[in-house]
């Protein structure tokens, strides 16, 4: 039986090249939010938020937010549709974006309209 | 076309060189998102879902052959080789990095374009009728006036740090193709009894939140008194503009709270009161830059172009195209050529660096070297014989260009929505594709005839929904998409606002009930009325009625 | 709290009045616009130079009758992107004061050669920028399309530059 996990992940895009970004277990920011460190409890979701802001101040990343997600089999999902296009690329170009190069996830594009 | 002189020349140049300073400001940590995000939006750069996008001017819509290879070429080099054409005459690239920018900044100076104030709270891109300098029906050309204004509003000291964005639009033809009643400043050409041209000046026109028609607030102002008047009206929405709140901050809302006339009172105090300077300077400059938009050499040609209807007799589909996509031209034997970026089930708007460099190779071979971008996400060729029209579509049809749509069903206008940008609320091309799907029969696309579909992908309205016969508005329901329906909008000198017809719909329904409500308007429609005119004369109630009809 | 003018950082010397404090006998004094309007009189026997600190919400026609005794209005910048300031420093230029237009509140370098090109000459800049960047920002455009604008760093006023002459327009080849 697969564990579901419900929580938050923090996300950001990189400063330089705008591409969007999640923060990992190693305090890395990754391009795949498989690697996303999902906080379970509110404290820790602050703490991830807090190592965010800094890694702004630091201009790694900018425009740093919490959002929900869940987990479960190793992967992780983004609750909502925007997030998902965001760890996909756009749902009209399948070509393009992490769904493109292989770091979106487990997860396939919304279906079309 | 105009071309930049060295003032021009330098003026992009010092301005690239100062983004590039800001730029490495902030990559270095010295400027803070805050303070920089003003800065690199008024040099067009926006940060959305994927990465950054940069939003470049096409200066009232035209374009040289040379400045959209050069489009292709950053297209290539530095985003994904694709570029997305806006409502606003400009194009959009998707996946451009911060980095990159001011290289890319600098490659738009090589060929006098920028993409200074394309966001921002000031005066944006000027838009104008992308049919200027061809149509027949044209006063004149309205293009100086807008270079006129391109290079006023430029960095304009006062008028940057504005309460809102401000959007200004110019027509010199009677039948507005530039949607200037919806604009923060519309202004339109026209003669008096006794023949002169003026214009006139229409404020606080607007869609968004709170769509408007504008209202008129000078029936006819010399040209040469243009920058003056439009000086006092920046000014005073400048100082009494509403700050308090992002959604009632535009210029639409200071007129409508404080009423058409005290507006206007408000306006020519401010206008009588500035030390009145001569015009002379911009009477001038005015007649330099009108210089550069003297008409190409057209050849005399005979109305009647014997391989152009050749080649129709041959060719049914060329025939069906040629019936849709030309505009009547201001010269014999000309064509005004309407390229759709809407093939079937495609991308509104989205152009690959191969069709832009094709496009530019037609327009210098048999365009006069002129190309412009409309707000319906098209490209034109304003100036072809009509004994080139053949060969242009053939050329056309190889790169996927030939889509016979031009002002049919099939003619969607999207904003790029959820699936590029930070704003949306819902996706809008998917809802553009789905539909283009379910009208894949182009016999039945004429037999519907002119319409036009407007989808935003948020209240901001980048789709211009409120202006689309129908329109279509895409919200968020609770982490769900779901899609309103407005009927009647129109963006024409008869401007008017959509109206909406009821509960919205889910994204997979919403080319179903445009078919509903298009099936009704074959049933009931007049002979040889278009379905805005139907709908005027029969108003919402009988497609209402087609949409909510119990099951 | 340094202040800029004329690419030089100098000593604030004016006294900054509240609504209700006592002034000191002599000095330069600036007072809000509140107590000018109530003590106008009394304001104007001072034999030192007097100044106003204005809000950007007033109209600058409210200062008109007293711009003849006043030798500094200060404009405020609640934020950096609030702008009106700069149409009331070009509206008090145009009323034809000569006095110092003082900018106050949020002001960055960046926006710097916006507020001289519109009339204002002093500004209270914080500590968190170098003079350097100052200076630089000053002149980072070398030429303006607008006409009539303050042209400190002796800015090109593009369009009279191009018109100086007898129509040179007439000579150049269009593209057509």
């Amino acid at each position: 039986m697969s564990i579901l996990e419900k929580g938050q992940i923090v996300t950001a895009n990189r400063l330089r090249d705008g591409i969007a970004v999640f923060l990992n277990r190693s305090g890395q920011w990754s391009e795949r939010i498989d690697e996303a460190t999902l906080a379970l409890e509110p404290e820790a979701a602050a703490a991830l938020e807090a190592r965010a802001k800094a890694d702004e101040k630091a201009t790694i990343v900018t425009g740093s937010y919490l959002i929900d997600a869940e987990r479960r089999d190793g992967r992780i999902r983004a609750a909502h549709i925007r997030e998902r296009i965001r760890t996909l690329g756009p749902t009209v170009r399948l070509d393009l974006g992490k769904q493109a190069d292989g770091t979106a996830g487990g997860f396939v594009a919304p279906e079309g309209a | 076309m105009y071309r930049y002189d060295e003032f021009d020349h330098q003026f992009v140049r010092q301005r690239t060189a100062q983004f590039r300073d800001q730029a490495e400001r902030r990559m270095k940590g010295e400027l803070s998102e805050d303070e920089f995000r003003p800065l690199r939006l008024m040099n067009g750069l926006y940060l959305q879902l994927h990465a950054y996008m940069l939003r470049v001017a096409v200066p009232y819509g035209t374009l040289s052959g040379r400045q959209m290879r050069q489009l292709a070429m950053i297209a290539e080099r530095w985003d994904r080789g694709y570029g997305h054409f806006t409502t606003r005459q400009n194009i959009q690239y998707n996946w451009i990095k911060l980095e990159d920018t001011a290289d890319i900044l600098s490659a738009l100076a090589d060929v006098e374009m920028h993409a200074i104030q394309t966001s921002g709270n000031c005066i944006r891109n000027v838009t104008t009728d992308h049919w200027a300098g061809a149509a027949a029906d044209e006063i004149a050309d309205p293009r100086p006036v807008g270079e006129l204004l391109r290079q006023w509003s430029s960095l304009h000291p006062e008028f940057s740090f504005l309460p809102r964005k401000f959007k200004i639009a110019v027509t010199g033809a009677p039948n507005d193709r530039a949607a200037v009643k919806v604009h923060d400043i519309g202004l339109r050409l026209h003669r008096n009894d006794k023949g002169e041209a003026g214009w006139e000046v229409i404020v606080g026109g607007g869609l968004g939140r709170t769509p408007m028609i504008g209202v008129t607030v000078r029936d006819f102002l010399p040209e040469p008194e243009l920058i003056g008047y439009l000086e006092a009206i920046m000014r005073v929405y400048n100082l009494y503009g509403r700050r308090d709140n992002k959604y009632k901050a535009r210029i639409k809302i200071l007129v409508h709270e404080l009423g058409a006339d005290k507006f206007k009172s408000e306006v020519e105090a401010e206008y009588a009161r500035k030390p009145q300077a001569s015009t002379e300077v911009e009477e001038r400059e005015l007649k330099r830059i009108a210089a550069y938009f003297a008409a190409p050499q057209f050849d005399k040609l005979p109305r009647w172009s014997a391989a152009f209807e050749a080649a129709k007799l041959k060719n049914a589909d060329f025939a069906r195209w040629a019936r849709n996509n030309l505009g009547v031209h201001k010269v014999g034997g000309y064509a005004i050529v309407n390229i759709s970026l809407k093939p079937e089930g495609g991308i509104p708007g989205d152009a690959s660096a191969e069709q832009m460099r094709l496009m530019a190779d037609l327009a210098e071979r048999y365009g006069s070297d002129e190309l412009r971008v409309s707000h319906y996400q098209n490209i034109v060729l304003p100036h072809v014989r009509k004994d080139d029209v053949f060969a242009v579509w053939q050329a056309l049809d190889g790169a996927g260009l030939a889509a016979a749509n031009h002002g049919l069903v099939g003619d969607i206008i999207a904003c790029p929505g959820l699936d590029y940008c930070a704003l949306a609320t819902a996706r809008a091309i998917p809802i553009a594709q789905s539909i283009s799907r379910a009208f894949t029969d182009i016999d039945r696309q004429e037999e519907i005839g002119p319409v036009s579909i407007n989808i935003s992908g948020c209240i901001n309205a980048c789709g211009h929904h409120h202006v689309g016969n129908i329109g279509i508005l895409g919200l968020d329901k609770k982490g769900e998409e779901f899609y309103q329906i407005t009927l009647g909008g129109s963006p024409s000198e008869k401007a008017s606002i959509g109206t909406i017809l009821g509960p919205g719909f889910a994204g997979h329904e919403v080319a179903g009930a445009v078919g509903k409500i298009l099936d009704t308007y074959l049933k009931l429609r007049a002979p040889s009325e278009d379905f805005i005119a139907t709908y005027s004369r029969l108003g919402a109630k009988p497609f209402k009625e087609a949409l909510y009809a119990a099951a | 709290m340094p202040l800029l003018k004329n690419d030089t950082l100098i000593a604030d010397t004016w006294i900054h009045g509240g609504l209700d404090d006592q002034l000191p006998e002599a000095g330069d004094v600036i007072v809000p616009f509140a107590r000018l309007l109530r003590e106008f009189d009394q304001l104007s026997h001072r034999p030192d130079k007097l100044g106003v600190a204005f809000s950007n919400i007033d109209r600058a026609e409210a200062l008109s009758t007293f711009l003849p005794r006043l030798s500094l209005v200060a404009l405020p910048f609640p934020a950096f992107n609030d702008g009106r300031a700069y149409s009331l420093a070009r509206q008090l230029r145009d009323f034809g004061f000569r006095g110092e237009i003082r900018a106050t509140g949020n002001v960055l370098p960046d926006q710097l050669q916006f507020m001289l090109q519109v009339g204002f000459d002093a500004f209270d800049i914080g500590e968190r920028f170098p003079l350097e960047a100052w200076k630089r920002a000053s002149k980072q455009m070398s030429l303006a399309y607008q006409r009539g604008l303050f042209r400190r760093n002796s800015e090109a006023e593009v369009w009279t530059e191009r018109h100086t002459d007898a129509e040179p327009w007439l000579e150049q080849p269009h593209a057509g």
